[in-house]
């Protein structure tokens, strides 16, 4: 196993096996947050061969523009052709994979050995991730696909730490494990809920997400008439949604295992999601590995992920499998307590006026606050607004409009600004 | 035109020889710890058993080991995959590929059967486990009739398909039910959870039942229909598909003798007979229509359903 960490010549000990984070984008410009707010790779989704079908996908051009985009920064980019084929996806998938390999992909993220072999064939300097749709679940598993020629396998959302520090004890290879974001309940593949109750197959990016509707439990004998429920009236129907995952104090711990790269889902979120997830993490993971010995857990950081939950979280099946705790009944919501209200284009040091595109409405006497990662985040009560004309306004309204204000410390582009919801 | 082999689930050993008797070619068997959602549970002694019964009488045994294994499973795998091989079972079912690494160490001459359930889509994946080692693929409940027959054309493997019976449509690890019971303050004994006792849940929206239970494998979400095609089997056996299924998770022995009876007098009457079979399909049908469980209903699985995405 590499080794994790090492001494300073001053005896401080530091990590020097750091993990990738690995930022989802559902869009260019949710690639490029996701990269400036510190990603060392992007996962993103073709327009063929991926789950997600509704996600916003990447043509080829779109791709070509991400990789070179990401190269500029160090950042890798993965592609997502995770899909269990039917005989009738066959057609297209060798041109598809000989694009991504001209486009300078890093690598893509499979599940069926379809696709696998193909690529090993078609494009071999594409590396192959093993998709966390296969439920990779122990460590003769990972050495069977070592063995197949794969780089990188992604583990089932039901491996806990345990697990994973058995695994990188016995098999040599990259291992890749989701740290954010929402989940499945399921076995990942092994679901088929939507194909029985809407027609959409879940393992070809059709899911619906049946699993969080509500059902009633009750008990009947084959050849009866009678139900019996097992609920009472009053009682929230049974339904099988889960917290999503939130792994931010257990970081330390995956770092230790020597996990290659952790991954945050969430291809179809916002970008405010994408820069704020990805931005604690930066932080929590660079704060550990400088000084993994003096590490404290910022509650700031806790604050901070929550803003952009839509959720409740809980770590999954990091400690124990988990419970009815980490389940949400009734409902399974939570309450988004702040809006994305706009991203920063330009900041004039001398007048100390901000360009900034709008994204939600605000106008003037709100309090907003900014974040970013030149920034500490600060807040700030929004005085006069002027549009792109230098009009003054009485609120920024419309969606992607140009609008100035003025805001007392310094900011940078691609900063964001955020609103709290009443 | 050859006859496929009719494979189909004993729920103990007293059953084995009158599903034998009744048409069955082959039986499907195994215990919880190994094998996902059973129609009974067979320790070793039961294995051992059941060889003897199905051997004596012409039928081959296949052991099943499809659960999705963790770590603290793996040590297990090759003794009993050994002790499978040394009362000669005659192929073991596998999704996790920790059996095909176990299997070569302890008995790399054991027959292997590949059935993920919902992840055998395509030929060329059939194939592949092929080339790995399975003699046999079991195809997905999810794939229409044309695909399978188009893979049985293109496969280098035996192909098997389920013919009848219930499927499984969701798998957690989590203790759904318990965790539900927990959550309002309740208890359901643990035994209550499991399959012994029926509990399903109600969809209002589709106005369907889904039988659920709970398991060492964690919990499962069964299809609300039952299904059935004594009625459309043409395509299948014109096609050469080699074993047909009847999964008898969640029924009883009399249905699953029933159902085998009449799968085999289908099966071979069109083997004799097209046209003979075609005027008594849907007298077939008929016969198990009025043995269905209350709740369940028959219909075609994916058979002739095309799926979006
Ligand atoms: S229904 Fe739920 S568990 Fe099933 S695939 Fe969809 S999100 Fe996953």
């Amino acid at each position: 196993m590499q080794q994790i960490s090492s001494f300073t010549p001053e005896g401080k000990r530091v990590i020097i096996k750091k993990p990738e984070l690995l930022a989802p984008a559902g869009s260019l410009e949710k690639l490029k947050i996701a990269v400036h707010y510190g990603a060392d790779a992007v996962f993103i989704g073709g327009r063929e061969f991926g789950l997600r079908s509704n996600a916003d996908n990447f043509s080829i051009e779109e791709m070509r523009e991400g990789v070179e985009f990401a190269n500029k920064y160090g950042a890798k980019i993965y592609v997502t052709t995770n899909i269990f084929a039917h005989n009738e996806n066959m057609e297209g998938l060798e041109e598809y994979l000989k694009d991504l390999q001209e486009v300078g992909v890093t690598g893509i993220i499979v599940a069926d050995p379809l696709i696998i072999e193909t690529c090993k064939r078609v494009a071999p300097n594409v590396e192959v991730h093993l998709s966390t749709q296969q439920s990779l679940t122990n460590w003769q598993a990972i050495k069977f696909w070592k063995e197949e020629g794969l780089h990188r396998v992604v583990l089932a959302r039901e491996v806990g730490l345990e697990e994973m520090l058995e695994m990188k004890k016995h098999v040599d290879i990259e291992i890749e494990t989701f740290i954010h974001g929402a989940m499945c309940i399921a076995y990942s593949g092994r679901c088929v809920l939507s194909n029985h109750m809407t027609a959409r197959d879940s393992n070809r990016g059709g899911c619906c997400q049946s699993c969080r509707w509500d059902y009633h439990l009750f008990e009947q004998d084959d050849h009866k008439e009678e139900e019996i429920a097992l609920y009472q009236e009053a009682d929230d129907p049974f339904t099988m949604s889960p917290k999503d995952l939130n792994l931010l104090e257990g970081i330390p711990q995956v770092i230790e295992a020597g996990i290659d790269s952790l991954k945050v889902e969430g291809r179809m979120k916002s970008i405010h999601y994408v820069a704020t997830v990805t931005s604690v993490y930066r932080k929590v993971i660079d704060a550990y590995c400088a000084d993994p010995d003096n590490f404290k857990i910022d509650p700031k950081w806790i604050e901070e992920l929550d803003k952009c939950a839509n959720r409740d979280t809980a770590p999954a099946f990091f400690e124990e499998v988990p419970t009815y705790k980490e389940q949400m009944f009734g409902n399974h919501g939570k309450k988004t307590t702040f809006d994305f209200a706009g991203l920063v284009l330009d900041y004039d040091e001398d007048t100390k006026i901000v360009t900034l595109q709008q994204r939600n409405h605000f106008k003037p006497g709100d309090e907003v606050e900014f974040f970013g990662p030149e920034i500490e985040n600060f807040t700030q009560q929004i005085e006069k607004i002027w549009d792109e004309d230098d009009e003054e306004i009485d609120a920024a309204r419309h969606p992607l409009q140009i609008v100035k204000f003025k805001v007392d410390k310094p900011l940078y582009p691609n900063n964001m600004m955020r609103k709290g919801v009443l | 035109m050859k006859k496929p082999e009719l494979l189909v689930t004993p729920t103990k050993v007293d059953d084995i020889s009158r599903l034998i008797n009744s048409g069955a070619t082959a039986i499907l068997i195994g215990e919880e710890k190994y094998g996902l959602r059973l129609a009974g549970e067979f320790n070793r002694d039961d294995i051992k058993e059941s060889v003897k019964i199905a051997h004596g009488l012409g039928a081959k045994v296949y052991v099943s080991m499809n659960a999705l294994f963790h770590n603290d499973k793996l040590e297990f795998l090759p003794e009993y995959i050994s002790f499978l091989s040394d009362v000669n079972v005659d192929a073991i079912v596998f999704g996790d590929p920790a059996v095909i690494m176990a299997a070569r160490e302890a008995a790399p001459e054991m027959k292997l059967h590949w059935n993920t359930e919902t992840t055998a889509t395509n030929y060329f994946t059939a194939n592949y486990w092929g080339q790995k080692g399975a003699k046999r693929a079991v195809m997905a409940r999810e794939i229409n009739m044309d695909s399978i027959v188009e893979t049985k054309e293109k496969a280098e493997v035996e192909i098997e398909v389920q013919v009848h019976g219930m499927t499984c449509m969701f798998q957690s690890k989590r203790t759904l039910i318990g965790n539900y019971m927990e959550f309002q303050g309740k208890d359901l004994k643990v035994e209550g959870r499991s399959k012994d006792r029926t509990l399903f849940l109600h969809d209002p929206e589709r106005d369907a039942k889904y039988p659920i239970f709970e398991d060492e494998n964690g919990t499962h979400i069964m299809s609300p229909n039952d299904i059935c095609i004594i009625d459309e089997l043409e395509d299948m056996l014109d096609a050469g598909v080699d074993s047909f299924k009847i999964d008898g998770v969640l029924k009883s022995v009399d249905y699953i003798e029933k159902v085998t009876s009449l799968y085999n007098e289908a099966i071979e009457l069109y083997l004799q007979d097209p046209d003979a079979y075609q005027d008594k399909k849907f007298f077939y049908l008929e016969e198990i229509e009025k043995i269905q469980p209350i709740n369940r209903n028959l219909d075609t699985g994916f058979f002739f359903k095309e799926t979006v995405y």
